[in-house]
């Protein structure tokens, strides 16, 4: 069954908060699709890259819900070819943002076993940490 | 009497409003030794013969015309001072209809004060005014034509056919560009060289063109429909055409030549000798020698063609010849090149071996019939779009237009001549605008092209097929595609061709942001360039498709045939001079002038050049002694009119002096009138060819000499024919924040705006805001006035 | 040369290996590299949101002891502070092109952080050690080369952080060269492939560590494929990624064949002939032999 998108100011209220925290004009995105050619991490996400960009623009918060701008690790290998010169990459932070400043964090410290803990460098823990909570 | 002012009351809409018989006895009362007249319509026969009458009659000198704007009738009123013997350059127009009796309607006694103080100015400033005579040039019937391609060929052979003198001048060894090379066009699929090589002939035998190939512009310079240029006629090596020697092409230097290069023509998939003729439809069908890659250039250790020449018509000592021409006119028809995609190392062109660019592939295409074709396309092909354009990641944000096309044309030919191959087209947008162009792209649907909406990130080779790996986002299915080619085929975009721009450079053409060459306008001079008697013919404009470069092209060619059919071009008289009395010769302004007009004479002092000046008045500001100065609106013209229009202000009043620019503001001004909106009556505007001409002494002077703030306005930069002007603008509006700042004078008095010739409402708003604004706040003191009076000519 | 240096948390606990080859190898070029007094860390990635300026002020701080450094005369007029580690590379970068972009956030900063005596004025170039040695010549580390690489097939890793965003970039983001180009000073031959800038997973690493066995396994086996005998990288966290998840790669798959990834500053090193001790090789997950027998 397809989805039925109701077009609305809280759609259009959500576009602009990414856009804003992101500084990426959505609108621009030509969905050429690039980004999500070359997206590493394309195997691992549930929606590409550029179908996010789509779903921000119509305001469909329910893309929220997706694991792709948690998947995203910031590589910039979108950013450097987008063709509108967009940075998708600023574009996914936005996102967790929105989501972690709800005090929902993505990452558990109790998830990470000892043995692993003291073998991972503090580089990654770090990194995940500051990426995945708020 | 030396001074006629003449009051038109234009049949009530001046009349109605102002009271005519004040404003005569006001004239009066100012200057003893005048003529003043009222006519209901001056513009009428019946008017302007009561100027042309009165001129005889009283030996009058200077005319004033208190009527409509003179976008309206300056012109009339010019050539009834002409018909009287008048130089028609003695004649100011007060505009009572446009800028008093409409746009005050409603405050006529208001309007009547206004209409004081702006005919006390034109009498001020004709009392000023000097005979200016229109200098006369000559034109002939020569063009230069420069590029051979389509474009070129298309314009040399309309001028041609209209009796003009044509001189074409290409590059390469042979005419066609880039059609030579094309393999059948969209979407007719008629094949290229068909097409272009009859047209290529009638050039070679057009008695009124003269054509150069292998030739390049070794120097072009003018100005104004006066061009020369240096003609660099390389070497072929074969000499020319002298009855007994000349060249049978009887192919046997060919057949034993030892060097083998990739051949141009054929795009590097297929080779040829360094003796060679560089396609089977050159025009001129000549031999010439690759001396690059010539041994006997190299290292003189073969002389094998020379040798088996039965008619020894090879001359390896030929030197290049120079040609020198003048023109009238001059026609850039330099083309384009097609994006190198060695830039975009992700799609490793030039690395990998089956990614090939279209032009590659015209060629490809071209012979993929034959028995034996030099390259082979495999089973799976794909066809990627923009590359080379609309990517911001090279700087590059238009569209090519063509390369959707070509690209749908390539493939069709391709499944037509193979059906057995399997073709994508990856592309972002489809763009099919042409006539017979979406129809074209629905057969090649048809013929089974498969189009993939989606640009692939990057290409991977395999090391061992050497295939290509394509990823890529199928975008309408959200699915990945990642998959093997045999062959892929960029569409590379368009560019500027990198040898139009030493030409470029010489004629001073401007380029817009796509790097192509700027026309004049893009919806009325489209084939014009800035520069007076240069045009642009085809793809050097940006990029185009055949149909439309051909179109172009006649075009140029017919707006070459209207200026040349004037005969006669006149120059308007509105130019810079120096004051040879005045000028130390500093230097200062040379660099003022973007046309680079001005230079210093054998006297040492400073000289515009009337050809080159365009009369914009940038200069005026970088003269520290006021020594340059512009015609029509000298220094001295402008303080007369500016101190007369401020002698009648009485305590408590305020005034606003607008400096308009002729093209757009004061029009606008014009505008607000013809639609009676209001606007405040402490507006005084004055005409000026730019904004730039307003330096800061006359400011300065304004205020001292009554004015309250002063607006400036002139045409957004992107619109003005003084693209620079509104910088010097700003400069000098720079210049008098500092010294009103000095003088704890407010600097919000002083504004400058740009405004779209539309823009009514947002001029008036400007000029009421700055009304509102001098009203809330304390008047400038005497005495800071006559700071500022003394601060400007140092009396 | 003396230049102020950032070492960053992993250097002095994990990445020893990385470190101390590094400064050795500098100091035979001639490059002192002067480590920070109170450096604090980076934050290791870079904040992208607009308004999360705060975030920005860890790498902002480590800027003032680089001013600092100045006017106490530790160096002499050096506005750079080199870095080793690719993420703190990026991450001070990306902050410091902020600061220098926006004016009014830079005194947001320096407001917030009052209690510092210096303020940052913008004026620190963040640098990489990578272009710095290709600023002295190639022939210079040639010169140095006391044990050319022969028959030694390395490809050249640089991840994301050395290359992207373009305005951080070490060098060209899509046609990188600085790895090859050092890879040929050492002697050896550096190895065509397409996986040098392909992301490892990065700090998927501590709960999404699929991810990074299934990037990692891809790269190493590109690597394979074209030839190499090592991989190097001027990352701990690719170094971590790539060597010692090879051990869940393993596990995974018995048939994996492993591939010693080390650092840009072991491999010179080796070629350099510095004290085997300082090498770490006992950090490296996967144990180095075609090096290590080169130095026995």
């Amino acid at each position: 069954m397809a989805k039925m998108i109701k077009l609305d100011d809280k759609g259009v209220e959500f576009l602009e908060k990414i856009i804003e925290l992101s500084g990426e004009t959505i609108t621009l995105c030509d969905q050429c699709g690039t980004c999500s050619g070359g997206c590493p991490f394309i195997i691992e996400m549930d929606v590409n890259p550029s179908q996010i960009m789509r779903q921000v623009m119509l305001g469909q918060k329910d893309i929220m819900n997706s694991k792709t701008m948690w998947i995203c690790a910031s590589c910039f290998t979108c950013t450097v070819r987008c063709p509108r010169d967009l940075d998708v990459s600023k574009v996914s932070e936005a996102l967790r943002q929105v989501k972690l400043r709800e005090a929902i964090d993505f990452i558990d410290i109790e998830q990470i076993s000892k043995e692993e803990a003291k073998k991972l460098p503090s580089i990654a823990i770090v990194g995940a940490f500051r990426k995945f909570t708020g | 009497m030396k001074t006629g002012v003449y009051l038109c009351q234009c049949g009530g809409n001046i009349s109605n409003t102002i009271d005519l018989q004040k404003i005569a006895e006001h004239v009066k009362e100012k200057n003893s030794d005048i003529l003043i007249q009222e006519n209901s319509h001056m513009c009428s026969g019946a008017g302007q013969k009561l100027i042309i009458d009165d001129i005889k009659k009283h030996g009058l000198k200077k005319i004033v015309v208190a009527a409509c704007s003179p976008h309206f009738h300056e012109k009339t009123f010019r050539s009834a001072l002409q018909k009287a013997g008048l130089n028609p350059y003695v004649l100011e127009i007060s505009n009572f209809r446009e800028h008093c009796s409409w746009a005050h309607k409603n405050v006529p006694e208001i309007a009547t004060e206004k209409a004081k103080d702006v005919i006390d100015a034109s009498i001020a400033k004709v009392e000023l005014d000097f005979p200016l005579e229109e200098k006369k040039m000559q034109m002939g019937d020569e063009i230069l034509v420069i590029g051979g391609g389509i474009a070129g060929i298309q314009t040399s052979l309309d001028l041609g056919d209209a009796g003009k003198k044509v001189t074409l001048v290409e590059r390469k060894p042979t005419l066609g560009g880039m059609m030579a090379i094309l393999t059948k066009t969209f979407p007719t699929e008629d094949c290229s060289a068909c097409i272009i090589s009859p047209k290529m002939a009638a050039v070679q035998d057009h008695p009124n063109i003269t054509l150069y190939t292998n030739s390049e512009i070794e120097s072009i310079a003018g100005h104004r429909l006066h061009f020369e240029a240096k003609i660099k006629k390389n070497p072929r090596f074969i000499l020319d055409s002298i009855d007994m020697d000349q060249c049978l092409i009887c192919t046997k230097c060919v057949q034993e030549c030892p060097i083998e290069q990739p051949n141009y023509w054929e795009q590097g998939i297929m080779n040829r000798k360094a003796i060679y003729i560089p396609a089977p439809h050159a025009i001129p069908y000549k031999y010439l020698i690759d001396k690059d890659n010539c041994l006997h250039f190299k290292d003189g250790s073969c002389r094998i063609c020379a040798d088996i020449c039965p008619q020894k018509v090879i001359d390896f000592e030929q030197k290049p010849e120079f040609i020198e021409i003048a023109a009238d006119n001059v026609v850039v028809a330099t083309g384009y090149d097609i994006y190198d995609a060695t830039e975009k190392t992700v799609f490793g062109y030039g690395k990998y071996k089956n990614v090939v660019s279209a032009l590659e592939m015209e060629r490809i295409v071209d012979h993929i019939s034959e028995k034996d074709p030099p390259r082979e396309v495999g089973k799976r092909v794909a066809f990627v779009q923009c590359i080379g354009s609309r990517d911001e990641q090279i700087g590059r944000e238009y569209c090519s237009r063509v390369c959707c096309m070509f690209s749908i044309k390539l493939a069709s030919l391709l499944k037509q001549a193979k059906p057995e191959t399997d073709i994508y087209i990856f592309y972002t947008d489809i763009r099919a605008f042409g006539k017979g162009y979406e129809e074209y792209y629905k057969r090649a649907q048809e013929l089974g092209i498969k189009f993939v909406r989606g640009k692939p990130s990057h290409f991977t080779e395999d090391s061992e097929t050497k295939q290509v790996m394509v990823t890529v986002e199928d975008t309408l299915s959200r699915d990945i595609i990642q998959s093997e080619f045999d062959l892929v085929v960029l569409a590379n975009g368009m560019g500027l061709s990198k040898a139009s721009e030493p030409i470029a450079d010489q004629l001073k053409l401007a380029k817009s942001d796509d790097g192509f060459f700027k026309e004049a306008h893009p919806k009325y001079r489209p084939v014009d360039t800035l520069v007076e008697g240069v045009f642009l013919a085809g793809t050097a404009q940006g990029p185009k498709d055949i149909p439309d470069t051909v179109t172009q092209a006649s075009a140029a060619a017919g707006r070459v045939l209207a200026t040349l059919a004037q005969k006669e071009f006149s120059i308007d008289p509105v130019l810079a001079f120096v004051h040879q009395d005045i000028c130390d010769g500093c230097k200062k302004c040379l660099d003022s002038c973007p046309k680079q007009a001005i230079s210093m004479n054998a006297d040492g002092k400073a000289e515009v050049n009337e050809a080159l000046c365009l009369g914009c008045g940038s200069c005026i500001a970088s003269c520290p002694i006021e020594a340059i100065d512009l015609n029509y609106y000298t220094n001295d013209q402008m303080y007369a009119q500016i101190e007369a229009s401020l002698s009648n202000k009485k305590e408590g009043e305020k005034r606003i002096l607008i400096f308009a620019d002729d093209n757009t503001v004061y029009r606008l001004a014009d505008a607000c009138g013809v639609r009676k909106m209001k606007y405040s009556t402490d507006s005084r505007i004055f005409r000026v060819p730019s904004g730039s001409r307003i330096t800061s002494n006359l400011i300065r002077f304004a205020l001292s000499k009554g004015a309250d703030a002063v607006m400036i306005g002139d045409s957004p930069e992107k619109s003005s024919r003084f693209d620079w002007a509104n910088n010097v603008t700003r400069d000098n509006i720079e210049h008098v924040y500092k010294i009103l700042s000095d003088l704890q004078i407010e600097t919000n008095r002083i504004i400058f705006k740009e405004y779209n010739a539309g823009a009514l409402a947002q001029f008036i708003n400007d000029v009421d805001g700055l009304a509102e604004y001098i009203g809330t706040i304390v008047p400038i003191s005497q005495e800071k006035r006559e700071k500022l009076f003394t601060a400007v000519r140092g009396e | 040369m003396k230049i102020p240096y950032f070492p960053g948390c992993t250097l002095k606990t994990t990445a020893t290996n990385f470190e101390i080859p590094a400064i050795e190898v500098a100091n035979k070029l001639g490059i002192e590299m002067v480590e920070l007094d109170r450096w604090n860390c980076c934050g290791v990635v870079s904040y992208l949101v607009s308004d999360d300026l705060m975030k920005h002020m860890a790498p902002v701080r480590n800027f003032l002891r680089v001013q600092e450094m100045n006017t106490t005369g530790v160096v002499e007029n050096e506005n750079r502070l080199v870095t080793l580690c690719s993420m703190c590379y990026n991450t001070l970068s990306l902050s410091n092109k902020r600061m220098q972009k926006n004016p009014d956030d830079l005194q947001k900063i320096n407001d917030f952080m009052h209690r510092e005596e210096t303020k940052y004025d913008g004026s620190v170039e963040v640098v990489h050690l990578l272009p710095i040695i290709r600023e002295l010549g190639w022939e210079t580390v040639t010169k140095q080369v006391k044990k050319p690489l022969k028959d030694l097939k390395v490809a050249p890793y640089y991840g994301c952080m050395l290359l992207r965003p373009k305005d951080v970039g070490i060098d060209d983001a899509e046609d990188p060269k600085i790895l090859q180009e050092l890879i040929g000073a050492l002697g050896a031959e550096a190895v065509e492939w397409d996986s040098g800038s392909r992301c490892c997973g990065s700090y998927h690493t501590v709960n999404n560590k699929d991810i990074v066995i299934n990037l990692s396994k891809g790269i190493i086996e590109d690597a394979r494929k074209n030839g190499a005998d090592v991989i190097i990288t001027s990352c701990p966290l690719c170094a971590f990624n790539l060597d010692n998840r090879q051990q869940d790669i393993l596990e995974k798959d018995p048939e994996f064949e492993t591939m010693p990834i080390v650092y840009f500053s072991q491999l010179m090193g080796v070629a350099f002939d510095i004290e085997k001790e300082k090498l770490g090789w006992e950090s490296n997950y996967v144990a180095p032999d075609i090096l290590i027998k080169l130095i026995t």
